[in-house]
């Protein structure tokens, strides 16, 4: 797409297309009060132009604005104490964010480190279901041990995914409450200088459950050749066995495959062997979480007034809609099939067709709230 | 909310009225428990005398248990002796004995509490400090006060925790089990389990057990034994203090006029020394950019050693180490002008100039409150590094001998030429988590000061006192001329050993006073 058209293809679809009445009601919460007009929103216009401390009475207002700013990107903040456009009028103390959705968000640039396909922005069917095992496994979580039930879970519109928890509970958590939560769900992380990233033993009930969960996403993902095929890789492969933190078995290892060509599930099967020779099964456990386990950016999910990008925006770089990800069929969810902008207004045989499937993707994801 | 200001602030008023003390009956009603969550403030007159001595004796034992947890983080025993000692000597509570002393005891604990609470509601770092050793004193109390006193606390305070039935318990046993083994080292049988009385409590109210998953998290519910309830309770504590404080800070404006009390409570928090590093704009322009490699050599404590030399091979450094080396650089006493010139130099060896001040010269310039709220931002403590969020890939700040495994840590050190044996040792502190013990390790080898004599609390208190070493401590005493009520972490040598409670409250009583404390802990 040429960066000209696109102005004129946000118009339409902000005329045509946007789901302004569910995403309304979904951000009303049932409530009569407050909860939409004081809720702020921000928009990224032409030339990255930021606004922030946007706020609207009614659906109407909310359209009328979008319609006539017609923003690249939307994000959705927290629900202050009074209206965020109304934020001046008041003393700074008194102002701050009372409510917001407990937020994720999973960046595929977080796993370049373990991604032999792409690196950065890039994404493919090869690196794609790191993001399919992390719904999985966060998905679950959340509801198992949180007691969360109103998941909506969508499509970044480029290279990962987002989660929003819509529980009330979940809405009215403090600061400190976020922070704790999402640690409680990093089972993995840690700087270059770390080996092993994984820090929770590995008879933890979320950890056994999260093993159970990826070991079929470790093979198909990181051992298979349809995937990253990993240990065919001689830096990804050295990274991976040093979680051991035992040089002479991986030097062992590494010798006996100088020149061996099988591939990385075979080698995987040397590694079992050698662990379990070594009474190490359980870093079999730990290499598996560190190269599958949901990669977080805690800090987003941290801060009650942290903006995230909406659901239902386009990326103005890919063209694509952020929709809806249903977590029952998330394995079949295609992210390069995703419409784009143009494909939605271009092929206008299909239009009323796509809408309808679009709508439905946003039936499923809203219809929960 | 304005009755209850008005109120308060008659009580402080009151305060002013010398030797004036009621005969009050003690009346241990008044005091029900020893322990206490201080909901209500003190409805009496005291002296400016008492006031004084209470906010010491007070201090003392706040600042023991910071003390303590920087020397003993895992809180072992020595970490309870170090606070039990400071609290027999200054501000004993016990439930039996005499009516007469009980009510004496209590009543020292309670109105020493409200009185720094006063003294530390001003600013943020006081508050945070305050609530920190404030929280850690309780959970003293808590853990060592018989289960009476504890039953009595959760009375008078509505806090009934619910035991599970038995088919809850026995569908949640294998993993119930499994938590425990983790948690506590020793394994318990299935029957002993289903005997023992397990809670289920809101994980909003246990936060540190999700976070630290000590607890098994299920339903939105932690399942714990008795003994786990003590995170519980003291959570419950720590948000009820924080949110008063949070009250009080607001009200304070309202005592801007008592023209007595002010420069008192202010003269109380500052005294207390190692919470907060105050950057002193006194001391900027003392270090240029062309001392920082030496500087870097001679003087940095390890996270900040390292975090130049990834400045300097990489030429960039992400988020959390800008902020958490750039203050550092702010405190030692880098002017604003020089950061600029700083990071500029070593940015553009990777990137363009305009690039350079389009994306980060604004960031520098907020450190120094130039920018955006116009904060005067304070540089990183041992422990916001320590517990701060912990440096994921590419990422440069993190305190090393917490963030770095083992090998790397020991390579880095080799590399800074620090001896095997010394290495062997630093690595033992910290597999026992004792990083900031580490560090002082570090510090005593690379200053050839003898074993044990070493606190490391904060990376600009390093720095001062490595450079008081280094130049034989001529530059420490320009320093401390440069500002005034000059707050610093470094033990004064000319420390009095007063016992006496000062009559007037003056810096120097108050300085003698915790440094005696400091010298008790040793
Ligand atoms: S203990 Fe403190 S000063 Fe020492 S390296 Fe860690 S953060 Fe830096
Ligand atoms: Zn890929």
């Amino acid at each position: 797409m040429s960066d000209g058209d696109f102005p004129q293809l946000l118009q339409q679809y902000y005329a045509r297309l946007f789901p302004y009445t569910k995403y309304f009601r979904w951000l009303s919460y049932g409530s009569t009060d407050k909860v939409f007009q004081n809720r702020e929103f921000s928009f990224t216009l032409k030339d990255d132009v930021y606004v922030r401390y946007q706020s609207f009475t009614d659906l109407a207002d909310l359209k009328q604005a979008i319609q006539a700013k017609c923003p690249y990107k939307i994000d959705i903040g927290a629900v202050y104490t009074t209206k965020p456009k109304d934020h001046k009028k008041v003393k700074a103390s008194e102002f701050y964010p009372v409510q917001k959705e407990l937020v994720f968000d999973i960046d595929m640039t977080d796993y370049d480190e373990i991604r032999t396909c792409c690196s950065g922005a890039a994404i493919c069917h090869k690196c794609w279901p790191f993001m399919t095992a992390a719904l999985k496994v966060l998905d679950k979580a959340l509801r198992e041990d949180f007691g969360f039930q109103h998941l909506l879970w969508v499509y970044s519109g480029r290279r990962g995914i987002h989660c929003w928890v819509c529980d009330e509970r979940a809405r009215m958590l403090t600061q400190e409450g976020r922070g704790a939560v999402a640690e409680y769900l990093q089972l993995v992380s840690g700087s270059d200088q770390m080996a092993c990233k994984v820090h929770v033993p590995p008879s933890y009930p979320a950890a056994t459950r999260a093993f159970d969960i990826l070991k079929p996403y470790f093979h198909s993902t990181v051992l298979s050749a349809d995937g990253q095929d990993l240990l065919n890789h001689a830096e990804q492969r050295r990274a991976l066995l040093g979680v051991f933190e035992d040089s002479s078995m991986t030097d062992d290892l590494e010798s006996r495959w100088t020149g061996d060509t099988r591939s990385s599930e075979h080698k995987w099967a040397d590694v079992e062997k050698a662990a379990k020779a070594a009474k190490k099964r359980s870093k079999l456990q730990a290499i598996t979480l560190q190269h599958t386990y949901p990669r977080l950016d805690i800090h987003v999910s941290k801060g009650l007034n942290h903006l995230l990008k909406s659901p239902f925006v386009v990326h103005p770089k890919t063209g694509r809609v952020c929709v809806p990800i249903d977590p029952e069929t998330a394995d079949s969810f295609d992210p390069l099939a995703v419409p784009t902008i143009q494909q939605l207004l271009t092929e206008f045989d299909d239009l009323a067709e796509q809408e309808q499937d679009n709508k439905e993707g946003a039936e499923v994801g809203l219809s929960s709230l | 909310m304005d009755h209850k200001r008005r109120v308060r602030r008659r009580n402080i008023k009151r305060t002013e009225v010398w030797g004036q003390t009621h005969v009050v009956a003690k009346d241990l009603s008044k005091y029900p428990c020893a322990l206490s969550f201080y909901l209500q403030p003190p409805q009496e007159e005291i002296g400016l005398e008492e006031f004084e001595e209470l906010a010491v004796a007070r201090l003392h034992a706040l600042k023991a248990c910071e003390t303590a947890k920087v020397r003993y983080p895992s809180r072992g025993s020595d970490f309870t002796q170090l606070i039990s000692k400071a609290e027999r000597k200054h501000l004993p509570v016990t439930e039996s004995g005499d009516n007469d002393i009980r009510y004496d005891q209590r009543r020292r604990d309670y109105l020493s509490h409200f009185i720094l609470r006063l003294a530390y509601c001003r600013t943020e770092d006081l508050r945070r400090w305050f609530l920190t050793q404030e929280t850690e004193l309780f959970r003293h109390r808590l853990m060592h006060q018989d289960t009476q006193s504890v039953n009595k606390l959760l009375a008078l305070n509505n806090m009934q925790f619910k035991a599970v039935d038995a088919g809850v318990k026995q569908a949640l046993a294998p993993e119930l089990l499994a938590v425990h083994s983790i948690t506590s080292n020793a394994g318990i049988s299935l029957e002993r389990m289903l005997s023992t009385d397990v809670f289920e409590v809101p994980f909003e109210q246990a936060l540190d057990l999700v976070r630290s998953r000590r607890a098994l998290v299920r339903n939105g519910n932690v399942y714990v034994t008795k003994d786990n309830l003590i995170p519980i309770i003291v959570a419950a504590f720590r948000a009820r203090l924080s949110a008063s404080l949070a009250h009080t800070s607001k009200a304070l404006p309202s005592l801007e006029e008592d023209d007595r009390l002010l420069p008192m409570l202010k003269s109380l928090s500052q005294q207390d020394i190692s919470h907060g590093f105050k950057s002193k704009t006194a001391t900027a322009g003392q270090v240029t950019p062309a001392d920082i490699p030496t500087l870097a050599k001679e003087s940095f404590p390890l996270c900040m050693r390292t975090t130049q030399d990834a400045l300097h091979s990489t030429h960039h450094l992400r988020h959390g180490a800008r902020m958490q080396y750039g203050l550092f650089l702010k405190g030692i006493g880098l002017s604003l002008e020089d950061a600029l010139a700083f990071w500029r130099s070593e940015f553009t060896k990777a990137m363009s100039h305009e690039k350079f001040e389009k994306s980060y010269a604004y960031n520098i310039r907020h450190n120094y409150g130039k920018e955006g709220k116009r904060q005067n931002y304070t540089p990183y403590s041992c422990m916001k590094i320590i517990m701060g969020s912990a440096p994921s890939t590419g990422d440069a700040h993190g305190c090393p001998f917490k963030h770095y495994n083992e090998q790397n840590l020991k390579t880095k050190l080799m590399a800074y030429k620090v001896p095997t044996a010394t290495i062997h040792e630093i690595v033992q502190l910290v597999r026992g988590s004792h990083f900031q013990l580490a560090c002082a390790r570090y510090f005593e080898v690379t200053h050839e000061q003898p074993s044990g004599t070493a606190t490391v609390t904060h990376p600009n208190q390093y720095f001062e006192e490595s450079r008081k070493i280094r130049t034989g401590g001529q530059q420490q005493q320009q320093h401390r001329g440069g500002a005034d009520g000059a707050t610093t972490t470094t033990t004064t040598t000319t420390a009095t050993t007063k016992q006496e409670v000062p009559a007037e409250l003056s810096d120097e009583a108050l300085m003698a006073a915790l440094d005696d404390s400091a010298m008790d802990c040793t």
